[in-house]
């Protein structure tokens, strides 16, 4: 086994709410580079698992070590200065500033100038804004006011800001979640190049199991807060206990199902 | 609409505002402030009365054979905006001397513009002792007889009284905290058996009269000193009368006497306490009949204190500005100083010392007849009895 | 003993009222979010129609009637009012519906004194609950026993209207998540029309409820309208049950506090409120607001620094302002350094609102504290006016610091009452403390130094520091700082995400906010001579907010248009006209019909509009722009 600390470890998380427990005895770890897939059925503990990832949940007990450092419990703000960056589910932007300026944001904060009251942010790294941009393929958009985007464009900003503190970690909450299923691909791929070629983790919840199947390296599978399955795409595919889990809700073979829910 | 002319009117106005206009050069212009919009039933009165005094004094050839003119502005109750529209009368519109002003805040704000920029300022209606003592200046002359002559009034009556235990009722603010402070001191000094059993400092305008007449009732007091008035007053009031606060205890109440806060009392006006007041009806003067005989003539209405103060002022000013026969405030000081006149109470002196006028008020008794609150056995109380001493008046006063 | 139940049921009929008007204007809120700030006068024109009512119509009937029909006749003008006003502004930025009522406001004080004329009115008793019962000794109003009785019946008949009606559910539903109710294809404007009708019903009935035992006169809505805000901020926006506890509590502290405090009922309200919302954020029985739901597809102008034409304008406009002295009089002078004062007021509320979305209700308690810490400086220490101007700002700064470290920890409405409450508990200081602060006769004679005196030094030296302010303040909108900060604004979830810390930055522009107006304030005591109480009042905290909203809250340079035509307007109208709160209200109204993004949105509207070729449509029925959450 390699000497030096896996990206991301994960050990034992546990949360429950009133009893009832919402995640139980998790663990898995990350590889830099490496895509994984968080799944699993409606209420299986995803969302709480992933937000004791970000910050903004805190476990009952276990955890979470990023390159051999403790950041459980830490606030969202200080696990992104540790080299997270996210994406959220419903996307969050600041709505009424520009494309350009939503990075540029992100990149004032890295640089710790958020208290430097003097200085032009608007030709604030600019340049690195620029190249940010154009890595997602929104170059042409940055003097558009956030508000106007459509909903993928959003997506794509999104990561752009997630990538400004150069994060060796990248959490992604059903990053496709709204999207039509040809911007999916786009996005996907555009994610899954980016973290080979930055050598970032990429962790991320997903319901549409194409997208699932495709782009992840590697899947791990929650039911009713614990751990049932992790392994290859194809391994997860054939496991007879992930395939009974979700026969019930017949979603590993319907992917479009939640989107009209979550729009 | 009309709002919308108005806006380009202000850019305009605010353009021409440095240019006088209007009245004629040898016009004499007296220039008069006034919280009209935030106490229309104490300002509508004094309008009225001040109107009045123009008309008489006009009608008469003026002063000195000049047209008298009063420029009146609002001060919508704000100190700030009663200094607006002072320098707007002295800096634009050129007026020989500044009057008015009811609430002592604003008459203190108002005096303190007029000893900066050495105006004249005949102060009207504001009751603080401040106004000619602690914080008295040269220009500063005031008619109202103040807190501490009302108080002494009061005194005069309320230390008769067998009374021992004794409670007060006043709003929290200067006017009240003063009030009480000056008739404790009177009070104890004449009568050292009193004691003071409990106080109650409603909130001015926003009293929960309830639990303040339990909490005086429960300290079971002799007698209560009201300083309330207005639509506290009139909580007071009620709430007392349903709870038997005054049955058995005597009240001594200040200005509770003039029309403005026994009127709307009407049959809920309590009986035998001991006020100050204006008791318009009952005064059989010469002086007064005159007076009174004009304002219901013009009016078609009877007067309250405020048409008295209103049209005793802008008389006195004219009176001064007659003397002084000069708008220089240094004249006008020289002439006001000492000079006495007639007013519809009798005569009345500004004082030299303190620049106090004279004007005294009616001391009696608050019965209920034909359902209307009115003053019974009243007596002219003349303000010049009822000031300390001038050696304590000139420790009291900063030197000029 | 008998005297404290005596004392306790008295608090619970003060609590009556306040409960009635609270519970109404808490139903408004939580469904519409509109800050009603008409409400009191509401309250205030049912006590004027049932004293009409009471008066003419005879008997016990006649009583009783005439306060239902007195009710009923508010609620159809409240109902006008919402249909032919606040029907066309729902979508605009939030608070501007309190720019509207605030005008309402205005003009209903006039307006009662018109119709009514300017004595205090004093009704009749209530028939059959004339007198009082014994009770070991002591008395107890049998009306106060009816006002007992009554508000638990109130809350009772409030309760079946939410559980047991289809309209119940939907309003629950509409307090819980307003998109959701849009969403479910519900009549969202018949909805908001009933629901503000009985909102202003229940404020009529508290206000004709008052005729056996106040005075009906034209102030009466000031002297609850804050009152009940607090009462509705304690319980909780939106819960009913909220108001009612809090009404009792307010009235049950104040009841017995006097007995100790005999002067605490000044301020006893805000502090309770403050100790509630730093416990509580949300108040006793309130929810954590859901987010603001951002709807995509909303258009908003960025906001850019200004061109180089444009800086040549700005300075073209500075320079002809600065020639004022040469052709205007010292009145003219005066009003110049006046306005340009309150630019500096209205700017650093305008920072704060529009890059920090953080709406304070209590900003004039940073101008006052300037406006105090000038006069201490000069009075006490006797500091030549040049220190004293550089350090009187630091006493809004202190101020500034201290309650805005509590005040960030809240949001949305519960920020602006917290902010409220501060400035209501220095103004109490300033008020009680007079030993130091001259309580409410104030600190007189702090006029400038010679160099200064001259109108035009003094209006150049206004002049002069609201450039600076405002161009500091723009500078600072287009910091890094300035960046951040509107990215808090915007999403607070995505800022903390970014590593901002949130609460750090509002902190800061809180702090900034405070200070600039604080320089403000330390001019005005400069310019009057005097400082008073009213210098961290709530009118002139409210002038500010009106200033901002009118200018517009979505634009940079809103804050200084606001307070030129606001300040110049209200100066003129009072030299004018002693009905210059029923013209000033009409204007406000006018604007707000009109210009629905503000005097300066509007601006840039139209400018906007000119550079499209096709126009994007009405102002009115722009797609809501919500502001941060």
């Amino acid at each position: 086994m390699s000497v030096a600390p896996p990206l991301l470890a994960v050990e034992g998380l546990t949360k429950s709410y009133g009893g009832v427990h919402a995640v139980r005895g998790v663990s898995f770890s990350l590889r830099a580079g490496e895509i994984l897939a968080l799944i699993g059925p409606n209420g299986a503990g995803k969302s709480t698992c992933f937000d004791m990832l970000n910050g903004q949940n805190r476990p009952d007990t276990g955890h979470v070590r990023l390159l051999g450092e403790d950041t459980t419990g830490r606030k969202p703000r200080e696990i992104w200065r540790m080299g997270v960056g996210r994406t959220f589910q419903i996307t969050a932007t600041f709505a009424t500033m520009t494309v350009r300026e939503n990075v540029q944001v992100a990149l004032i904060s890295h640089g710790k100038q958020l208290l430097n009251l003097w200085g032009s942010a608007p030709s604030y790294d600019r340049g690195e804004a620029g190249r940010l941009l154009e890595l997602v393929g929104m170059g042409g958009y940055a003097d558009r006011p956030c508000g106007e985007l459509a909903y993928g464009d959003l997506k794509r900003l999104e990561l752009a800001v997630a990538l400004a503190n150069q994060p060796k970690l990248l959490l992604m909450d059903e990053p496709t979640a709204g999207m039509a299923p040809r911007e999916r691909v786009d996005l996907m791929r555009l994610t899954a190049q980016i973290a080979r070629e930055k050598a970032i983790g990429v962790l991320f919840t997903e319901h549409d199991m194409d997208v699932v199947f495709e782009h992840a390296d590697r899947i791990i599978v929650l039911n009713r807060g614990t751990l049932i399955a992790e392994g290859s795409p194809a391994e997860v595919r054939g496991n007879p206990q992930v395939q009974a889990v979700y026969l019930g809700e017949g979603l590993l073979y319907d992917a479009g199902h939640r989107e009209g829910a979550s729009a | 609409m009309r709002a919308g002319n108005t806006f380009v009117g202000a850019a305009f106005a605010l353009l021409a505002g440095g240019m006088a206009h209007s009245a004629l050069a040898q016009d004499i212009k007296i220039g008069e402030i006034n919280s009209y919009s935030l106490l229309p039933a104490f300002t509508e009165p004094y309008r009225k009365g001040w109107q009045l005094a123009v008309e008489e004094i006009n009608a008469a050839g003026g002063i000195n054979g000049k047209k008298l003119v009063v420029i009146s502005k609002d001060d919508g109750g704000k100190p700030a905006d009663a200094q607006t529209a002072a320098n707007e009368l002295v800096s634009s519109e050129g007026v020989a001397m500044l009057t008015g002003t009811f609430l002592s805040n604003i008459g203190l704000a108002v005096s303190d513009f007029a000893n900066q920029k050495k105006v004249f300022f005949l102060a009207a209606e504001p009751l603080t002792d401040a106004v000619t003592w602690s914080k008295g200046n040269k220009y500063t002359f005031r008619l109202r007889p103040s807190n501490y002559m009302q108080a002494a009034m009061l005194v005069e009556a309320a230390s008769k009284l067998p009374a021992k235990r004794w409670a007060t009722i006043a709003p929290n603010y200067e006017y009240g905290q003063s009030a009480v402070a000056v008739f404790k001191k009177l009070m104890s000094e004449k009568r050292p058996d009193i004691q003071w059993v409990d106080e109650q400092w409603p909130p001015q305008g926003k009293i929960d009269a309830g639990p303040v007449v339990q909490a005086v009732a429960a300290a079971n007091p002799e007698a209560i000193l009201n300083v309330t008035f207005g639509a506290d007053l009139v909580k007071l009031v009620r709430e007392g009368n349903t709870r038997g606060l005054f049955k058995g205890r005597e009240v001594v109440s200040f200005l509770t006497g003039e029309p403005e806060y026994l009127d709307p009392l009407k049959e809920e006006t309590p009986e035998g306490w001991i006020v100050t007041g204006y008791p318009w009806y009952s005064i059989k003067t010469p002086e007064h009949d005159a007076f009174l005989k004009a304002y219901q003539a013009k009016y078609n209405d009877y007067p309250r204190l405020g048409s008295i103060v209103g049209y005793q002022t802008i008389k006195s000013a004219a009176a001064i500005l007659a003397k002084a026969g000069s708008t220089d405030p240094e004249k006008l000081i020289a002439a006001a100083e000492g000079l006495s006149m007639p007013s519809p109470f009798g005569e009345i002196t500004f004082r030299k010392i303190d620049h106090q006028s004279t004007l005294g008020a009616y001391l009696g008794k608050t019965a209920l007849k034909d359902g209307k609150g009115v003053m019974v056995d009243s007596v002219y109380k003349k303000g010049g009895d009822y000031l300390p001493s001038d050696a304590e008046v000139a420790k009291l006063r900063p030197k000029d | 003993m008998a005297f404290y139940v005596v004392q306790f049921l008295t608090g619970l009929a003060s609590a009556a009222s306040l409960f009635l008007v609270a519970s109404g204007l808490s139903i408004i809120f939580g469904v519409t979010r509109i800050v009603n700030f008409a409400h009191g006068a509401f309250y205030m024109i049912g006590a004027y129609i049932a004293f009409t009512l009471t008066e003419r119509l005879s008997g016990t009937f006649g009583f009783w009637g005439g306060i239902v029909m007195a009710a009923l006749a508010v609620a159809v003008i409240g109902v006008i009012v919402e249909m032919v006003l606040l029907r066309r502004i729902y979508h605009a930025p939030e608070l501007f519906q309190l720019l509207a009522t605030f005008g309402l406001t205005l003009m209903v004080e006039d307006l009662v004194v018109l119709i009514w004329g300017p004595d205090d009115l004093v009704g009749r008793r209530a028939p059959g609950f004339r007198g009082a019962i014994d009770f070991f000794g002591q008395h107890i109003p049998s009306y106060d026993l009816f006002l007992i009785a009554l508000s638990p019946v109130v809350l009772g008949v409030l309760w079946l209207l939410f559980q047991r009606t289809r309209w119940g559910v939907l309003v629950r539903a509409a307090t819980q998540d307003r998109d959701m109710v849009a969403a479910l294809g519900v009549n969202q404007k018949w909805l908001f029309t009933s629901v503000f009708a009985v909102g202003v019903f229940l404020a009529a009935v508290g206000g004709a409820l008052q005729i056996p035992r106040d005075a009906v006169h034209h102030a009466m809505d000031l002297r609850i309208i804050v009152e009940v805000f607090v009462v509705v901020v304690i319980g909780g926006l939106g819960s009913i049950i909220g108001a009612f506890v809090a009404a009792v509590l307010v009235s049950e502290l104040n009841a017995f506090g006097i007995l100790i405090f005999p002067k605490i009922s000044i301020i006893l309200v805000f502090l309770v409120m403050a100790a509630v919302l730093i416990v509580r954020p949300w108040g006793l029985f309130g929810k954590p607001e859901a987010p603001a739901r951002k709807t995509p597809g909303l258009t908003v102008n960025p906001w850019r620094p200004l061109t180089s034409n444009e800086r040549l304008a700005a300075l073209a406009a500075l320079i002809v302002a600065a020639t004022l002295p040469l052709f205007a009089g010292n009145y003219a002078l005066t009003v110049g350094s006046e306005i340009a004062i309150f630019v500096i007021f209205a700017v650093s509320l305008h920072f704060l609102m529009s890059v920090g979305g953080l709406a304070s209700f209590g900003h004039a308690a940073y101008f006052g504290l300037g406006a105090y810490g000038v006069a201490f400086l000069a009075k006490m220490a006797g500091l030549p006016m040049i220190v004293c101007l550089l350090l009187g700002p630091l006493l809004g700064c202190m101020g500034a610091a201290v309650f805005g470290f509590f005040a960030v920890q809240l949001s949305g409405v519960y920020f602006a009452m917290l902010t409220l409450a501060f400035a209501q508990i220095v103004w109490s200081i300033a008020f009680q403390w007079v030993s130091v602060t001259g309580g409410d006769n104030g600190i007189l004679g702090v006029w400038p130094e010679k160099w200064a005196a001259s109108p035009s030094n003094f209006y150049w030296l206004s002049l002069g520091v609201a450039a600076l302010v405002t161009i500091a303040l723009r500078a600072m909108v287009f910091s890094p700082f300035g960046y951040a900060l509107r990215g808090t604004r915007d999403s607070a979830l995505r800022s903390e995400a970014v590593g901002i810390n949130v609460k750090r930055m509002q902190w800061t522009a809180f702090v900034i906010a405070g200070t600039t107006a604080g320089i403000g304030g330390a001019l005005f005591a400069y310019l009057k001579g005097s400082v008073f109480p009213d210098n961290l009042g709530i009118s002139l905290s409210v002038d500010a907010l009106v200033m901002v909203l009118l200018g517009g809250v979505e634009t940079v340079s809103g804050g200084v248009i606001g307070a030129i035509v606001y300040k110049a307007l209200n100066i003129w109208l009072i030299s004018q006209t002693d009905l210059s709160k029923l013209v000033l209200g009409g204007f406000i109204v006018l604007i707000v019909v009109v210009f629905p993004k503000g005097i300066v949105g509007m601006l840039e509207m139209l400018a906007q509009r000119r550079g499209k070729a096709s126009p994007p449509g009405s102002p009115l029925l722009a797609k809501p722009i919500e502001s941060a959450e």
